[in-house]
């Protein structure tokens, strides 16, 4: 919920005891300056945190539409693959990371056919904690990585679309495919603030069993966090270094802003 | 050594020590997810009625993690006090259990026994307490510490007010903190949870702090909640520094996933007390921990999430802190499912931490993928005001806008001081009244005019 749904121009009860520092509110997104009833939250605050929670929730709910995902990556023109996690159930996935970081059966089987086809990148796309998160992004984002890819000449391969999955997941991903390096989209755990956020997870030589530090994560994309566009810049520099000094993780560090133009990426002509 | 219990004509064998504990443990999602939960309802209370028959003296003998590998096992039975432990080396866990919630149990005896309870005889104490016993008991737990206030008096609960910001923004962080602070949060520490790990950041965030306490002569401390080794480099070059921070767990292997020993945290320990900071106390340490960090780090050695936690605080003991505060929901439901096991685990984290003479404080916390909600949160914010916590955390409307996950509010500390009657650190309970903030009953005064701390922030006061 951004700040602008809070209505402030509305009469609050006489029972409300407003604060007198409203402007401060202006520099924070946190929820300051309330005002209160008695001890608690006046009814609208309750009920604007009430809302927010259960947006939340849904995100980590809703049901992943990986068809209707894959379809509107196929738009883009790549060819994608789908597949599931070892984790049958929402239920079981929460419970059990170390199922959601493994390929199902028929998962493993779907890859097959791609075995060894060595991608200099390969590109998974994982519900995590919020499948509203890829609903919204993950489509506009490889839009905005696809002149990246063009004009660095990164072969990809299918576009693996997985449910009930983890980070993780794109190690065994990669390493079947052979690929050069792994991104996973992935719905990160949705804040009050920021059910739809998606993270960026990129690893070299990918192979089961890679741990976190060997990662480079792009977090907070979404429409008021970090555009598409700069996200897309970001990762493309990320591999580029990652593919010259032939690793990730804590010994690469992002000095892509270093390349910012006023605050913002380069721009790319698109279809070049 | 095996250990065995008969429930009608059905022997239950326990392999060692560590398996009974785990067996024994109130049922949660992290140790199903290690594979070492009771495998039924029935097995879990065998495994309750078979640790109660065991002898305190037990856990002296037979280590859960092995001395040799493990440096913490090593610190908790080389600084065992023997002469403190005479009273209760008799017992067994289900006569301390009973001993404990016996008037014998004043806070006089419990304070002196501190030092001779381990933290795994806390941990098995507390297997086959209810959450009633959890809070009888830790209610007659004194654990007072001091750096510019007092905290942990009977009848006072201090906050943590937690200013984050998405960005580290310093007008964002002090809008957070003026607004805290007007709703007489502040007590136990201002801590701010940066986002950047760079120096710089975090000197300007250590500097800004210091300034607000300084300016306003307010008798609290600050803290920006870095890694250990990183507040000893910003004390080395002449920063501001008031508490060194550090997450800690309670096995060797775990720690070392923090990139830390204990040798490394006396370090960040005697760098804190060289600024000579405190006014009223040298308590510079604030640590935080959790249930599940160290399944988490893949370093639990087959011991469940409970026990490791207490193990936790015995790494904290030592080093003398301010503050400890277990994150008890923060970790996600792959280790404490929902609402319930939240509530089993703040009770149980917060008895076992004042009973081992810690200071403990609950980061009262949920994140949105655990079946939990703000009314669970109410439910136990609620019983640990009842249990004396010593601290909980106040953040903005309940929503960390960094951290992506809801605990405790300005607001929901005022509805425990006046539902409990709870009062702050006295210090800063006189500070908020000078600046009429508060009355003398320690309720919010009434609008009237500007306050005199919103000239901190001049462009942005009303």
């Amino acid at each position: 919920m951004s700040r602008d749904a809070r209505p402030s121009g509305s009469p609050s009860s006489a029972y409300v005891i407003e604060d007198a520092w409203a402007k401060l509110a202006r520099a924070t997104p946190a929820r300051i300056a309330l005002g209160r009833a008695g001890t608690g939250l006046p009814t609208r605050e309750v009920l604007r945190f009430t809302l927010a929670h259960a947006q939340a929730r849904d995100a980590v709910h809703t049901v992943f539409e990986a068809e209707a995902t894959a379809a509107a990556i196929a738009s883009l023109g790549f060819e994608t693959l789908t597949v599931g996690s070892a984790a049958p159930s929402r239920e079981v996935y929460l419970r059990r990371p170390d199922l959601g970081r493994k390929l199902s059966q028929e998962g493993r089987a779907a890859l097959a056919s791609h075995a060894g086809s060595a991608p200099d990148l390969a590109l998974v796309v994982a519900d995590g904690l919020s499948s509203t998160a890829i609903h919204a992004q993950a489509a506009p984002f490889l839009a905005a990585l696809k002149p990246h890819l063009a004009k660095e000449g990164w072969r990809t391969g299918p576009v693996i679309i997985a449910s009930q999955s983890r980070v993780a997941l794109g190690d065994e991903v990669g390493e079947i495919l052979g690929a050069r390096a792994v991104v996973v989209l992935i719905g990160e755990r949705p804040g009050l603030s920021s059910p739809d956020s998606l993270g960026l997870y990129l690893t070299f030589a990918p192979k089961v069993g890679r741990s976190d530090a060997e990662r480079n994560c792009i977090s907070n994309v979404r429409g008021e966090g970090l555009s598409h566009d700069h996200a897309a810049f970001k990762l493309a520099w990320l591999l580029r270094e990652a593919l010259a000094r032939r690793l990730t993780g804590v010994n690469l560090k992002d000095e892509s802003d270093l390349l910012l133009v006023g605050g913002k990426p380069p721009a790319m002509e698109i279809g070049r | 050594m095996p250990y065995r219990h008969l429930i009608g004509p059905r022997a239950y064998v326990f392999a060692d020590l560590k398996e009974l504990m785990a067996k024994a443990t109130p049922i949660r999602s992290g140790d199903m997810l290690a594979g070492i939960a009771a495998g039924s309802a029935e097995e879990n209370v065998a495994a309750r009625m078979c640790l109660a028959e065991v002898p305190l003296a037990t856990f002296l003998s037979e280590a859960l993690v092995p001395y040799e590998i493990d440096e913490v096992t090593r610190l908790i039975v080389d600084t065992h006090d023997a002469a403190a432990f005479r009273p209760i080396s008799h017992m067994t866990v289900g006569d301390f259990r009973d001993f404990l919630l016996s008037d014998a149990a004043s806070p006089q005896a419990l304070a002196a026994l501190a030092p001779a309870i381990t933290p795994e005889m806390a941990a098995a104490v507390s297997k086959i307490m209810r959450n009633q016993d959890l809070i009888t008991v830790a209610r007659k737990c004194r654990v007072v510490t001091k750096f510019r206030n007092t905290i942990g008096l009977p009848g006072t609960m201090a906050v943590r007010l937690q200013p984050n910001h998405p960005t580290d923004d310093p007008a964002g962080i002090t809008a957070s903190i003026l607004d805290g602070l007007l709703y007489g949060c502040g007590d136990a520490v201002i801590g701010i949870n940066p986002a950047s790990d760079s120096v710089p950041v975090l000197s300007e965030l250590l500097k800004l702090t210091d300034d607000i306490i300084a300016r306003f002569d307010i008798p609290t401390q600050a803290c920006v909640l870095t890694h250990v080794t990183t507040s000893t480099e910003v004390i080395n070059r002449g920063v501001p520094v008031d508490l060194v921070f550090q997450s800690i767990a309670g096995t060797q292997a775990a720690n070392a996933s923090f990139g830390i020993d204990l040798a490394v945290l006396k370090e960040g320990r005697e760098a804190a007390l060289s600024l000579k900071r405190g006014t009223l106390g040298d308590n510079v340490m604030y640590f935080e921990t959790g249930q599940g960090s160290a399944l988490s780090a893949g370093a639990h050695h087959g011991v469940d999430q409970q026990t490791l936690e207490a193990r936790a605080y015995a790494v904290a003991r030592p080093f003398k802190p301010l503050l400890v505060n277990t994150v008890v929901g923060f970790i996600g439901p792959e280790y404490l499912y929902d609402g319930k096991q939240i509530i089993r685990a703040g009770l149980e984290d917060h008895f076992c931490g004042k009973l081992m003479g810690v200071p403990l404080g609950c980061d009262v916390c949920y994140t949105n993928h655990a079946e939990a909600d703000q009314d669970d949160m109410d439910t136990l914010m609620t019983l640990l005001g009842a249990a004396g916590v010593t601290y909980i955390m106040g953040i903005p409307g309940s929503d960390d806008v960094m951290l992506n996950y809801q605990s405790t509010s300005f607001h929901d500390q005022l509805y425990l001081r006046d539902v409990l009657g709870l009062k702050r650190a006295p210090e800063f309970e006189a500070w908020l009244q000078s600046m009429g903030i508060t009355g003398p009953d320690g309720r919010l005064k009434p609008p009237g005019g500007a306050n005199a701390l919103l000239a901190y922030a001049p462009g942005l006061a009303a």
